[in-house]
């Protein structure tokens, strides 16, 4: 059997296939083999995690650090257990704090991290003690009516009050 | 009287009852190319040469396609994105719209009308030239030393072909994009790397292909194997892969799409 040209192009023809679907888990669907060498674990919190999902981006001051990695809830007491796995090159300090934040108004869910002023830093596997939780659209509008309704009540009751109403 | 009135009836059946023969004579071919790739596998000289044929000389005609559909989903998505404030998605739509529906099967379409009908040409030029009867009469299987072959190389070509558009066409739609309308090129590439998932975007892309790439060059060298060996019957016989690839491509898209996504 002899080598001939057409095994050249047919061998270019296949490695740009290749290099074409390497691009593709590479570059555009961002397949960095996170392993357990450079990401570290965290737990934390939330009593409503409203829209986030695993693999949200967790930021500090706006740089993504790491990702949700599990979602789970806790059936002794009912909260969400979130676990983050969060790059080793970036430690947190103990009294870090999480919250669920919007990107943009109706954006995807993040995890906000605000770094602490504890000297000693979190370790692999710990809890994040202060938390906060997701902003979910409907209860803040319900709390909105209701503030609003009692605000109408309380106008009518005095019509001299003033119309403090947002 | 009668007979004029019939006579309809009698074609609709006829035309039924053919298209049900072709049918089941195709998943018979369908197998015995599968039997008989042996030959096609350990001289895998014949595959190659076909790989040549039908993907390397593909290459232009996808690059070029991809690039253009790429940039008409960067300038069509911005204008309506826009609309609504949120162009820096421009990324995520551009590759997700390549990446789950346009990439596998405009390429699909393309790789049917340049390869397919190619294929089918030939085998139904050898069957018409009596090529194939003279390759049985010396004992080599036809379906073996011609079919198979081409089978396998469509097979081969087809997710390279698809992955190598949606790469020309996210460039183009980068291009697009980032160059000629000036959106932010990181917010571009990580919008598009948020929204890109490699299990249920790349992979199911690629199985898309993989599939078309079967149903393609089975239709293209069945046709043609099929083909009524006249100049009129290997000219239907390309028509007819020409249309048949391209219903069974959007059909099976459909399909593939409600179980994938």
């Amino acid at each position: 059997m002899k080598r001939s040209t057409i095994d050249l192009w047919v061998g270019i023809f296949v490695a740009i296939g290749i290099a074409a679907v390497t691009f593709l888990s590479l570059k555009v669907a961002n397949l960095t083999p996170q392993s357990a060498d450079t990401s570290y674990p965290l737990y934390a919190e939330f009593d409503n995690i409203g829209g986030l999902k695993v693999k949200a981006p967790v930021k500090s001051s706006g740089v993504v650090v790491g990702r949700v990695a599990n979602i789970e809830l806790d059936t002794q007491r009912y909260l969400a257990k979130v676990t983050l796995s969060l790059d080793k090159r970036y430690q947190f300090s103990r009294d870090t704090s999480a919250e669920i934040l919007t990107a943009g108004l109706l954006g995807e869910q993040y995890i906000g991290l605000v770094q602490g002023g504890d000297p000693d830093n979190l370790k692999p596997g710990e809890r994040i003690g202060l938390t906060s939780s997701a902003l979910v659209l409907e209860q803040l509008i319900g709390k909105f009516m209701l503030n609003f309704a009692e605000k109408g009540a309380a106008k009518e009751g005095s019509p001299a009050g003033s119309s403090g109403a947002l | 009287m009668f007979e004029t009135l019939t006579a309809p009836l009698r074609h609709l059946g006829h035309v039924t009852v053919n298209a049900i023969w072709r049918l089941g004579f195709a998943s018979r071919f369908l197998l015995a190319i599968l039997l008989l790739s042996g030959q096609s596998l350990r001289r895998f000289q014949l595959t190659i040469r076909e790989v040549y044929f039908a993907g390397v000389l593909s290459l232009i005609i996808i690059v070029v396609s991809g690039l253009f559909v790429g940039m008409v989903l960067g300038l069509q998505g911005y204008n309506t994105l826009s609309r609504f404030g949120s162009a820096d998605a421009l990324g995520a739509l551009v590759a997700l719209s390549l990446l789950r529906e346009l990439g596998p099967v405009l390429a699909a379409l393309l790789f049917a009308s340049r390869s397919g009908s190619a294929m089918t040409a030939e085998i139904g030029l050898m069957k018409a030239t009596e090529q194939l009867d003279a390759m049985s009469v010396m004992a080599v299987n036809p379906i073996a030393r011609v079919v198979a072959p081409r089978f396998w190389a469509g097979v081969i070509s087809m997710p390279v072909l698809a992955a190598l558009f949606n790469v020309t066409g996210i460039f183009g739609g980068y291009f697009v994009g980032v160059q000629l309308i000036g959106l932010d090129e990181g917010t571009f590439w990580s919008q598009m790397q948020n929204a890109v998932d490699l299990h249920n975007d790349v992979i199911n892309g690629l199985i898309k292909s993989l599939f078309f790439g079967i149903a393609v060059t089975l239709i293209a060298v069945f046709e043609g194997y099929d083909a009524t060996p006249t100049a009129a019957g290997v000219s239907a016989a390309t028509t007819r892969t020409v249309v048949t690839s391209a219903l069974v491509i959007l059909a099976l898209d459909f399909v593939l799409t409600a179980f994938m996504f």
